[in-house]
């Protein structure tokens, strides 16, 4: 099980509190009923379903009830980091030695016992 | 006796030609199968399917082999029955035994919501000419011995919806036996093929492929890559109405024969059968966030033995032999989408979710009738890709006889 590091709460809870909700940085149209069909399939049908790095939202559910965001790994379900909803999104390249420090994986603790 | 010694490969390994007619991308049964009815029903044998790792490696082997075609909508009825059609005599067509084995679905209901829901069902289920009929407890006892229909029961039953015709087949042979008839008929299956681009000629249609093998040329390509779906298509330039998540499944150890038939349960969330090699094989919803993973996380399967365990108590000492986890690929009616693609010569096969072995003979047949006319059979022209422009879905999401 996953440990996912809340930016609200400031600490790192089980993934049974959170759920995930979407992806992230995607502005909603402030003029829907006037979109095309074109536009308004792209918004809210159409995904990118990245295998790989994707930037999502999540939401601790059961603890603080606030949405933020996360970058996740989609081969390795590994949260690279996450941040506080609002927050522009993160340089990548920047995001490794972070990571090991605020988001422990289940794999990482394992390697680092042995 | 010969000592298990002199066995034949069943199907052949050739080298990839430089030009195909039709590359078939994902060697499951939905893409074997197509292959073999674009054989057999339409005269092109000038076929490659290409797999990126082992043949029925992917969904095909990771699933937990229910049939059944009650479904709500029209649309649907209609695909999954000409499935179920098809089920029956495959072994014979095939010249493989499947084990299709019509050994009755039988779906739980625990409250009046379930009841009136599973009532409409069988109501629209026999409009569409499609078996499925309504068990009181005493009934459903009965059809299923180890069922518990006392009102002590942690989640007593009040009845329940039985489609006699519904069952289980072996995965691993539909997808050999797939391979098999298609290869018979000049099919060429490659394996350790990764597809890693879509060729475009100047005007925008198929060219071919790129792969760890070089690149291929053919004149149509379909991709039937489940969960994979989107990565290929992005290949092509094409945004998919899909997101993929895990979906597990486990076998407990083998024992006698108990378990007669296929019994799910929505409300207390699983569904459980008994393969002929004695393991019960039990699953229940997905993961809950998406992932390429193929593993899935360990509370989640937890929770699938809890619903067991309520609904089965004698089962509660039994041990689990093996987990396992697929990457289904999840359309937001939780419908299919077999279509001809906005580029010109590219097919898509996806969107079947958490239940697309079912499918598998009938989504191959009208899916190789697409690619071989260039125009959909008429059970899968409703399910197009342009459906999620126009709102004309196809709502099994809430429609669905199982929870998601």
């Amino acid at each position: 099980m996953l440990l996912i590091y809340c930016p609200y709460c400031e600490e790192e809870r089980s993934e049974l509190e959170f759920r995930q909700a979407g992806d992230a940085h995607i502005a909603r149209p402030t003029n829907m009923t006037e979109m095309s069909d074109e536009d308004f399939e792209a918004f809210f049908f159409l995904r990118d379903n990245i295998k790989g790095l994707t930037f999502e939202r999540w939401r601790h559910l059961n603890g603080c009830g606030r949405f933020f965001n996360a970058a996740r790994d989609t081969v390795s379900d590994k949260f690279l980091t996450t941040y506080k909803a609002g927050l522009p999104r993160p340089d990548v390249s920047t995001l490794r030695p972070a990571t090991e420090a605020t988001v422990e994986t289940y794999e990482a603790t394992e390697s680092n016992a042995k | 006796m010969r000592g298990h010694r002199g066995w034949e490969a069943q199907w052949t390994s050739p080298e990839p030609r430089k030009d195909y007619d039709v590359i078939i991308i994902g060697a499951g049964g939905h893409g074997l199968g197509t292959a073999y009815y674009l054989a057999k029903e339409h005269g092109i044998t000038n076929i490659a399917v290409l797999e990126k790792g082992w043949l029925g490696g992917g969904n095909t082997g990771r699933n937990t082999t229910i049939i059944r075609s009650n479904y709500l909508y029209d649309e649907s009825a209609g695909i999954y029955d000409h499935s179920l059609k098809l089920w029956d005599g495959l072994s014979q067509d095939l010249n493989y035994n499947v084990m299709y084995s019509a050994r009755g679905v039988m779906m739980l209901s625990h409250n009046v919501h379930d009841q009136q829901v599973f009532k409409r069902h069988i109501h629209a289920n026999r409009l569409n000419g499609i078996d499925n009929e309504w068990l009181t407890p005493e009934q459903a006892q009965e059809f299923c011995p180890p069922l518990d229909i006392s009102r002590s029961a942690r989640y007593p039953i009040n009845g329940a919806a039985l489609q006699r015709r519904g069952g289980t087949a072996r995965h691993d042979a539909v997808a050999w036996g797939y391979a098999r008839a298609a290869a018979d008929r000049g099919v060429h299956i490659i394996q350790n093929c990764e597809v890693t681009g879509i060729r475009r000629n100047p005007d925008g249609s198929v060219a071919g492929v790129d792969t760890n093998r070089g690149a291929i040329n053919a004149k149509k390509v379909g991709v039937v890559a489940a969960g994979h779906t989107s990565v290929l298509m992005e290949m092509a330039g094409v945004r998919m109405p899909l997101v993929s998540y895990p979906l597990q499944a486990l076998v407990s150890e083998p024992v006698k024969p108990i378990f007669p038939c296929v019994v799910m349960s929505n409300t207390v969330h699983a569904y459980i059968s008994q393969s002929d090699k004695g393991e019960l094989v039990i699953g229940a919803g997905t993961d809950q966030y998406s992932s390429y993973s193929q593993t899935g996380g360990l509370q989640i399967i937890t929770h699938t033995l809890d619903a067991i365990c309520e609904l089965f108590p004698i089962f509660r000492r039994m041990k689990m032999m093996r987990s396992w986890g697929g990457i289904v690929d999840v359309t937001p009616d939780r419908s299919p989408i077999l279509a001809k693609t906005p580029v010109q010569g590219l097919y898509v096969n996806c969107g079947w979710g958490t239940g697309g072995f079912k499918a598998t003979p009938g989504s191959a047949n009208v899916f190789a009738h697409t690619i071989a006319n260039d125009a959909p059979h008429k059970i899968n022209a409703p399910f197009t890709l342009e459906r999620f422009r126009s709102g004309r879905l196809i709502d099994e999401a809430a429609a669905a006889a199982v929870a998601h």
